[in-house]
């Protein structure tokens, strides 16, 4: 709604209630009742959906439609736009509204079974509160004559392994299936049967499997849809909300925190107009009990004589990971991988110990394919780039006449991101241009103009839209475009050439504050190039040090190598899972090799199991933080709860740093997140993207039977990722691993094939992907084993395919 | 203190310290209204505000639902309930998941007598009369933790011809059955104090 920029002569003046109020043209009368404080009762109507009228709650008299006739009957507010000279009454003044208001909530409650004491909505409930502000205390269907005899069906059923539907509590006002329809595009649910019988239904083979199902819960006005996690567990007058920011991917996405004694319960959707409007993921929405679950570390550990670890103390944990690395440090040096997952506070916090207490700029935040030319791109085009500053926003997307997405699958990849592209292509703002080796589920349903491209000739696919684009355009690029030599250059240079503008999306929610808080080997905090001697001194005076590491540091490909070579002493880590790194294979043998490792992990991982000295750390609920968005713009929350001996890795990391002599400055997120802000942005001069050198193809080697194709992969929404434990209903919904192939290998090949790589061979279900890329297979990164890098090989290699074993 | 010219009178010196014993004479020959407790119990009157209890349906099954309303009524905040869900489904060791009719029972009650006033908002507030209270009213400790009670210091003892859940429903086909007291086979008398 562009509300803000209507003008003064789009305002139409009507009266409601007595009350005379001017509102932009097209409003509708139940919001333009909102305006003057009257809050006419509804159900069906939600801000964010097309108009329906379904429940017929928001009757309301007119007696004047504005031609000077009024309308004989009371007419549905949610339906009816405003009209010069209108005059409305509600149920505050008319008798006629409120006595029709009060019969259709008496309808509504003739066959629902107000079992509230048992009903998960009950003390949030729209019906119940509304039941009790307008309707009737008595019903006349529930007398003797009548033996109140209610119609009834069977208990729950699924609409997906998720989502339970109970339909007697239903009272059918659409709210579900035109979300389903609308916002994400999967109308899996729908009406069926007639009268009294009318009910949500799916059809039987096709489950409400949407990435966004879990929308319906949250506004189901009545408690008609369920969660599976969530039934029965909890009451909303018991519980406490804390509004937070979603730890699950970089859209930072504004969510409700709801929790009692200690235990997250539930997360909805927060209402961030800017951001995510009122929806979010499933994975945003339920997984939130890996931080339960049985391996999570609750105190420092320690190696011990026998080379096992043992539990300690948090000052002899901070002394044993002093001396470790003081160490390591004389003997070669530490490197620092942080992976992509901590809030900014945490992230800066690594940084300023790799610099200040390290000595080294060995420090890379990218725990999965990287490379040199992305880390330039990062520091050239992305850092600092923010919505107050010109950067692209949500909005942008929105009132884009076109939007590239290289190395992006928005639904998979970016939920928010996807919700907002398809409500600019519903109403035929923007038209979306992938380049992706197909059409994916999610790009079908954003009517993407598909450029064919194998995986690798993104730069060449993206240089050839340098004529179609303009000022008005927007490229996304993803993370996975760093596996791509040329690409992110490529991409740099087109939005150079046609104006228009660029962004970079990352998948996790921590990556663009790790990016700005210099968790790269190039960067300092604040965009401020390594190389670059004045942003050295800049802050090296904010610190307080007498200098800063001058070389440009290792990335996390080179640290790991390093490792290996026994060039590093040792190695900090937090929160990596080897399994999302270029090769993990060698992060693994890097672990082992390095002489001293420290690990600070939420959980038991094998990184925590081959660590010297192991931290427990905070989860995103127990700590306050910031996530920068793949905007730029930061979102900040405070702890939702607080767990005794939960500490973010900033704590444990001043500790350390203590320890060794080199006080980091703070010990609270509070104290860093000011420490971050006073060091501010850089503004002198960024360092340029130079044209990365040509590297060589990547080729396997071995050739075995079967043909040689390309492997394209990205990670699915809902996977096996460390983060979505523990919820086995959010991951039955997930989508199947199938190994996508082009219509002639297809047929060449069968439904199962085995693909080989490098590091190992899978055999997965297969199906055909009509406009796939020959020569190319596309299979889910982490849906299978321990995922893509790990089984098979690295993205964009090649691999032979053969027909599966029958 | 103020010195008198003339000392106390005759009558203040002699009649006043004996009869101040008077009241002290005068009760020894009445009927004692000292109570012997604890050795000599009283019954409280019928509608005395005492210790909780949990019901039973007359099979035994609990009548919580675990519904939380008692907790929402309490004023001292003294309840903590925890729902779950029933299931018909045997668990791996083959028992029943039932533990009261319908789909929903609590799994978690607490009452915190520490903080509880007994002023009866809860048994009001209860929509299948689980909970009600007795007349007990010893209701004292030499700890704090011992004077949160659990569901099963709360629960009403079994009385003959109930089972203690989990176990399936005995005494009709669904939930509503019990609600509306269309049970024809009853056991034994109801489990309500």
């Amino acid at each position: 709604m562009s509300e803000k920029s209507v003008e003064r002569s789009d305002e139409v003046t009507l009266t409601i209630d007595g009350v005379e109020v001017s509102v932009p043209k097209d409003t509708l009368v139940i919001r333009a009742a909102e305006q003057i404080g009257v809050t006419i009762p509804r159900f069906c109507d939600h801000p964010l959906l097309a108009p329906a009228g379904a429940c017929r709650q928001c009757l309301v008299d007119v007696p004047d439609a504005g031609n000077g006739r009024g309308f004989p009957k009371p007419q549905a507010s949610c339906t009816l736009p405003v009209a010069e000279g209108m005059v409305v009454n509600t149920q505050a003044t008319s008798e006629m509204a409120d006595k029709a208001q009060r019969g259709v909530m008496e309808l509504l409650l003739v066959n629902h079974p107000l079992d509230c004491p048992i009903c998960d909505k009950g003390g949030e409930c729209p019906l119940q509160n509304q039941a009790m502000s307008n309707g009737m205390g008595e019903s006349r269907f529930s007398d003797a004559r009548n033996h109140g005899v209610k119609r009834t069906f069977p208990k729950p059923i699924n609409l997906s392994p998720n989502i339970l539907l109970d339909r007697e509590r239903c009272i059918v006002c659409q709210r579900c299936t035109r979300f389903a329809a609308e916002i994400p595009g999967d109308p899996f649910i729908a009406l069926v049967e007639r009268g009294a019988d009318q009910q949500i239904g799916i059809a039987e083979d096709a489950p409400f499997l949407s990435y966004f199902a879990g929308n319906v819960i949250q506004i189901c006005p009545v408690g008609a849809l369920t969660s599976e996690e969530y039934r029965f567990r909890s009451r909303p007058y018991d519980l406490v909300s804390t509004p937070a920011v979603a730890e699950h991917d970089a859209c930072g996405s504004a969510i409700r925190v709801d929790h009692r004694r200690g235990k997250v319960m539930r997360r909805l959707a927060g209402n961030a107009p800017e951001v995510n409007e009122e929806w979010i993921t499933d994975k945003d929405r339920f997984a939130f009990t890996y931080a339960t679950a049985d391996d999570r570390l609750t105190h420092p550990q320690v190696r011990g004589e026998d080379g096992r670890l043992r539990a300690a103390s948090w000052t002899e944990a901070f002394v044993v990971a002093a001396r470790g690395l003081a160490a390591a440090k004389a003997a070669g040096g530490v490197g620092v991988l942080t992976g992509g997952r901590l809030v900014a506070e945490d992230a800066y916090a690594y940084s300023k110990f790799a610099r200040v207490v390290l000595g080294t700029n060995d420090i890379d935040f990218r725990a999965r394919p990287h490379s040199a030319e992305e880390a330039a791109f990062l520091a050239a085009h992305v850092a600092l780039a923010a919505p107050t500053d010109g950067g692209v926003s949500y909005d942008d997307l929105e009132s884009a006449t076109t939007v590239v997405l290289a190395g992006l699958d928005p639904e998979d990849e970016a939920g928010a991101i996807f919700l907002r592209l398809r409500k600019s292509i519903r109403v035929g703002g923007t038209e979306v241009v992938a380049i992706a080796p197909f059409t994916s589920r999610g790009l079908r349903k954003l009517s993407a103009r598909l450029l064919p491209t194998a995986p690798g000739g993104e730069a060449g696919a993206l240089a050839g839209l340098a004529d179609e684009l303009d000022r008005s355009a927007v490229v996304l690029v993803g993370e996975r475009l760093a596996t791509v030599p040329g690409a992110l250059t490529a991409a740099a240079d087109l939005a150079a050439r046609s104006g228009a503008r660029l962004a970079w999306v990352p998948r996790r929610a921590g990556d663009r504050g790790a990016l700005e808080t210099g968790c790269l080997p190039n960067l300092l905090p604040g965009g401020r190039p390594v190389a670059d001697a004045t942003a050295r001194v800049d802050v090296a005076t904010a610190w307080g040090v007498e200098h800063l590491p001058e070389n440009v540091g290792r990335d996390a490909e080179q640290i790991v190598s390093a490792a290996v070579a026994g060039e590093l002493g040792g190695l900090v880590i937090g929160g990596v899972d080897p399994i999302d790194t270029a090769d993990p294979a060698a992060t693994r043998a890097a672990i082992a090799a390095a002489g001293f490792v420290v690990a600070l992990d939420l959980r038991s991982s094998e990184v925590t199991e081959a660590a010297d000295v192991v931290f427990p750390v905070a989860a995103v609920a127990e700590k306050p933080g910031m996530f920068v968005n793949w905007e730029g713009r930061p979102g900040t929350f405070e702890a939702a709860m607080h767990v005794a001996g939960a500490l973010p890795d900033l704590r444990a990391l001043a500790g350390i740093a203590q320890e060794m002599g080199v006080p980091l400055g703070f010990g609270t997120i509070h104290e860093a997140r000011a420490e971050m802000m006073s060091v501010g942005p850089w503004d002198g001069e960024r360092s340029k993207l130079v044209e990365p050198v040509a590297t060589t193809e990547v080729s396997t080697g071995s050739t075995t039977r079967g043909a040689e194709v390309r492997l394209a992969t990205w990670k699915q929404s809902i996977d096996n990722g460390r983060m979505q434990d523990g919820d086995k209903y959010l991951h039955a919904t997930a989508r199947p691993p199938v190994a996508l192939l082009p219509p002639d290998l297809y047929d060449a090949h069968g439904p199962t094939v085995t693909l080989t790589g490098d590091r190992g061979s899978v055999t997965l279900p297969s199906a055909v992907a009509a406009d796939m890329v020959p020569g190319t297979v596309w299979v889910p990164a982490n849906s299978f084993g321990s995922g893509v890098l790990s089984d098979l090989a690295s993205p964009g290699s090649t691999v032979t395919i053969s027909g599966g074993q029958a | 203190m103020a010195e008198d010219e003339k000392g106390p009178t005759l009558k203040e010196q002699l009649w006043d310290p004996v009869a101040g014993f008077g009241v002290t004479f005068r009760t020894m020959f009445r009927k004692v209204v000292t109570e012997q407790y604890p050795k000599e119990k009283f019954p409280t009157a019928p509608r005395f505000h005492g210790r909780h209890q949990l019901n039973r349906w007359p099979d035994g099954l609990e009548k919580c639902i675990g519904c939380e309303l008692c907790a929402w009524a309490c004023p001292a905040d003294a309840i903590y309930v925890e729902g779950a869900s029933n299931s018909d489904a045997p668990d791996p060791e083959g028992n029943s998941q039932r533990f009261s009719p319908g789909e929903r029972y609590g799994r978690v009650y607490q009452i915190n007598y520490l903080r509880c006033i007994l002023c009866g908002l809860c048994i009001e507030a209860c929509p299948t009369r689980a909970l009600t209270m007795t007349n007990e009213y010893e209701l004292a400790d030499d700890n704090r933790a011992d004077l949160i009670y659990e569901k099963s210091d709360l629960l009403a003892p079994l009385l003959p011809g109930m089972e203690q859940p989990p176990h399936p429903m005995r005494l009709g086909e669904d939930a509503d059955q019990y609600y509306r007291g269309e049970f024809s086979a009853k056991p034994a008398q109801g489990g309500e104090a």
